[in-house]
């Protein structure tokens, strides 16, 4: 079947049922995307369909209905998305591991509610799990980057 | 710097070694005075340099002995390498390095001998040198014990001192300059006229060059990085999805594994895979200790495949249910299971005798780890050599148990240390590496990398300890006058230490931890150790120890302030007779405005432990909701003598308190048929970001020696919240997971 992930066409040979998230990374290589529990709990595997986040380990392959973002695919290091610049300003990342599921998150949030309240923004990242508990830092680097992106 | 600075001095001398292309620059191990066996411990090949600096044509390098496993300790110790050495910390690269007896850890054996932290006489002192020799004698480069910045502190900027007099060196003797008229910046030798010289050009002539190591750790009036707030190394890389952790490491023909062992943590009977071997993409079904294991051409199919496995497991080699957990507890406050009894201060029975006694009982339960990244290892055996790439808290284990498994000598196996997605004490144990090592033997020459499911990492997960404690307890005249605790628990330290062959001799230390060395003043003060009968594996979580006796200590100590009448902030203060310890209870009074008027369905609580040498006071502040909590304010003031980064300790001290409320409110493992019922995050939660309170953080520099505070925050934190909920609705919570007897929002 054929994915179109952060711009490239890939043309990959899976099962249906294999869970985009295995696709991205042991087919594809693309490892900014996590594994942490596999039932769409933690939120480490989010990336965007079209836009929209999604928990990519309970999207199967075969119902994958759009172009593919990773965090890869949302900015570099040379030339990082706002809601990237607002992780590293407030230095956000301990291990780091849930992040670029919850750099995700924010950036989808972001995209289709540009000022958020601190009760859309608990919404919108409760699901997304940070074991290290930098919840803090989070909330404060989301509504940094909404100030950055409405000033764009 | 007291203490550290007298054992830094006595042990160690920085060497220098060529290297290709430069120089290393580093420890050599013991001076080894031959009066004393217990220093004269280390075979003469091992006397030999491990680099903390290199530096060679293409760049600098600074190595970081201790495992980062999310809380910045590559940070912290490539900023004390670099303020010394006069780099900037975008200029250089970061490694691990390999294991090497060299890295012993001197701050964790410190902490492991029976005196508290705010004794330094001459017994504490002694002991602990013999403590640091048996340390250095097992090669423990263990990160844990919150031990990586003191134990860092002095070794690393001396490392960085010595290399930049020795690159001074270099120059002049390169250019006829003379060393006084030579400054050091950003990573080169400015010359008198002007000019410089790059350390990447000085490489060479250092190596040819005995060290200067006749130097002065400059003055902290003076530094540029430590105690600044600073950019964390790897934030760019962790804010961008670029940063590599253990699961991803990738090999060219490399094979993926997922292996299931008894989740009765016994032995297999016998297991059926002949629906797994038919799996698209599975390569072998091979057998492990007490499991077996797929390997596929990718992770998903070999958990697909493991899981189709028909397994018959055997019975648990403890009891099956988890009410017989508790009732080995309980039966283990009598004197034949006495482990210790190190605080018995005035006469406990007397003063309990006849008196109107307050008593209480207190339960902590099972905990896992459950860092987001899934454990992993990838090894590849072959005839002469293996390596091992995986995240771990313990190299030189895993390089002595890699050697056993696969018959190498120690020196033939290579361990890589890769970064960690978080790890909380999950790390300190090496199954999966001895898994993925048993797997890989069976196809030398192939690099197998083993991923656990979320489920197996759970089921698998050596727990924090189970314990219980019972308090008795008189207060007279308003103040506390006798305090009586006894804490029931199985030992962590022998369960660990077991499952790497090593016996633990006399009592259990972690089984006291947190309750028996506060810097509290009672009339009559009695804390007894328990050491009930091994049951489920446990190991070290956040705090070990202390992360239950934290919390039983202060709350039955809050529980008496109440019987009494006092203020739990001023009969706390009064109690407590060390000054930097009350000082943090000032600080939190100071910061939470206690005692001001909250309003209706309020509630405030104050806890205070000692734990890891940090004395550490937190504030928590709750509303009560119609009957549920909702967590609003948590202050905390800690006494780590140094703060190496401000934005680092914040960001650390703040996750702590979450770690710790998040599992005190909502998270357990229970055991039923012997297996843990708890599999994933929908049942073994911890706190999300809608319940995070608000976290103000200070941390205090008033004591003479510098601390870690990577598990400090956390002993405290269940116990101010359980007193803030008394004091909102005085209902007393005696036992986590508190949502057992009231909700949370």
């Amino acid at each position: 079947m054929k994915l179109t992930v952060n711009g490239t066409e890939h043309e990959v040979d899976v099962e249906d049922d294999m869970p985009l998230l295995w696709v991205l990374r042991d087919e594809l290589n693309i490892e900014g995307v996590k594994y942490g529990c596999g039932v769409a709990q933690c939120g480490a595997c989010t990336v965007h369909i079209d836009g929209e986040a999604v928990r990519s380990c309970q999207t199967a392959a075969a119902d994958v209905w759009g172009d593919v973002t990773t965090i890869e695919g949302l900015g570099t290091p040379d030339a990082m998305h706002a809601v990237q610049k607002a992780w590293v300003e407030h230095q956000v990342a301990q291990c780091g591991y849930c992040q670029s599921g919850q750099m995700m998150q924010a950036a989808s949030l972001l995209a289709l509610n540009p000022a958020p309240t601190d009760a859309d923004i608990d919404d919108a990242m409760n699901g997304n799990l940070c074991r290290c508990g930098t919840y803090s830092r989070i909330r404060a680097a989301v509504k940094t980057a909404a100030t950055k992106l409405q000033e764009a | 710097m007291g203490r550290i600075g007298k054992i830094a001095r006595r042990t160690f001398l920085v060497g220098s070694a060529a290297v290709v292309g430069g120089v290393a620059f580093g420890y050599y191990a013991y001076k080894r005075p031959v009066s004393n066996p217990l220093l004269n411990d280390l075979a003469e090949g091992e006397a030999a340099l491990t680099p903390y600096v290199k530096i060679d044509s293409t760049g600098i390098t600074l190595i970081t002995p201790r495992a980062d496993s999310g809380q910045g300790a590559y940070h912290v110790q490539a900023a004390l390498i670099a303020e010394e050495l006069d780099v900037e910390l975008d200029q250089v690269s970061v490694d691990p390095g390999m294991p090497d007896p060299a890295y012993y850890n001197t701050a964790l054996s410190a902490e492991a001998a029976p005196f508290r932290s705010t004794d330094d006489g001459f017994a504490a002192d002694t002991t602990r040198g013999i403590m640091d020799a048996m340390m250095k004698f097992m090669g423990m480069q263990i990160t844990g014990g919150s031990t990586t910045v003191p134990d860092s502190f002095e070794k690393l900027r001396l490392a960085g001192a010595v290399a930049r007099e020795t690159l001074k060196a270099a120059a002049a003797q390169q250019t006829g300059a003379n060393v006084a008229d030579l400054k050091t910046e950003k990573g080169a030798v400015i010359l008198p006229g002007g000019g410089s010289l790059a350390y990447t050009e000085l490489a060479a002539t250092a190596a040819s060059m005995d060290p200067v190591n006749d130097v002065t750790l400059r003055d902290p009036s003076t530094w540029r990085l430590v105690g600044k707030e600073m950019e964390r190394v790897d934030i760019l890389a962790k804010s961008t999805g670029t940063q590599a952790y253990g699961i991803d490491f990738e090999m060219d023909g490399m094979v993926h594994a997922s292996v299931r062992t008894s989740p009765r943590r016994g032995m297999m009977n016998g297991f059926d895979a002949e629906a797994a071997r038919e799996m698209r993409g599975v390569i072998d079904v091979v057998q492990v200790t007490d499991g077996v294991a797929v390997v596929a051409d990718n992770t998903w199919r070999a958990i697909q495949a493991v899981n189709a496995i028909d397994v018959d497991w055997g019975p648990a080699p403890y009891p099956a249910e988890q009410a017989e957990h508790w009732q080995a507890l309980s039966d283990s406050f009598t004197s034949d299971h006495q482990d210790s009894r190190f605080r018995d201060d005035g006469d406990v029975d007397a003063a309990l005798e006849g008196a109107e006694v307050v008593e209480a009982e207190y339960r902590a339960p099972y905990l896992a780890h459950a860092p987001l990244e899934p454990i992993s290892a990838v090894v590849q055996v072959a005839d002469d050599r293996a390596d091992v790439w995986t995240g771990t808290q313990i190299p030189r284990f895993v390089q002595t148990n890699v050697a056993k498994l696969t018959g190498l000598d120690t020196d033939q196996v290579f361990v890589h240390v890769l970064m960690m997605g978080g790890s909380f004490g999950h790390r300190l144990e090496d199954r999966v590496v001895r898994e993925a090592t048993e797997i890989a033997m069976q196809m030398k020459g192939t690099p197998v990398k083993l991923t656990y499911s979320r489920e197996e990492d759970t089921v698998q997960n050596d727990t924090r300890q189970i314990a219980m404690a019972r308090g008795r307890g008189v207060v007279k005249d308003g103040k506390v006058e006798a305090y009586d605790l006894g804490i029931a628990m199985p030992s962590v330290v022998a369960s660990q230490m077991g499952r790497q062959g090593l016996p633990v001799p006399g009592p259990d230390l972690q089984i006291v931890a947190g309750a028996w060395e506060q810097p509290m003043q009672i009339p009559n003060y009695r804390v007894t150790g328990y050491r009930a009968p091994e049951l489920a594996p446990v190991s070290s979580w956040r705090s070990v120890g202390a992360s239950t006796n934290g919390f039983f200590h202060d709350v039955f100590l809050d529980e008496l302030i109440h019987a009494a009448g006092a203020d739990p902030m001023e009969e706390r203060m009064r109690l407590c007779w060390h000054d930097p310890s009350r000082k943090t209870l000032e600080a939190v009074a100071e910061m939470s405005n206690w005692g001001s008027d909250l309003g209706p369905n309020k509630g405030r609580g104050v806890a205070f432990c000692m734990s890891f040498g940090v004395p550490t006071a937190e504030v928590v502040e709750v509303t009560n909701m119609d009957g549920a909590i909702k967590i609003d304010k948590v202050w905390v003031a800690a006494e780590v003598g140094r703060v190496i980064d401000p934005i680092n300790f914040e960001n650390m001290v703040q996750g702590g308190i979450v770690w710790a409320l998040g599992h005190a409110m909502n998270s357990e493992i229970t055991i039923a048929d012997g297996m843990a019922e708890q599999r994933n995050y929908y049942d073994f939660e911890g706190m999300r970001l809608s319940q995070t309170p608000e976290i103000f953080v200070r941390g205090l520099e008033n004591g003479d020696t510098v601390r870690g505070m990577g598990e400090p925050m956390v002993p405290p934190a269940a116990a101010a919240l359980s007193n803030a909920i008394f004091a909102a609705t005085g209902q007393r919570v005696r036992e986590m997971p508190m949502n057992k007897h009231i909700d949370f929002v």
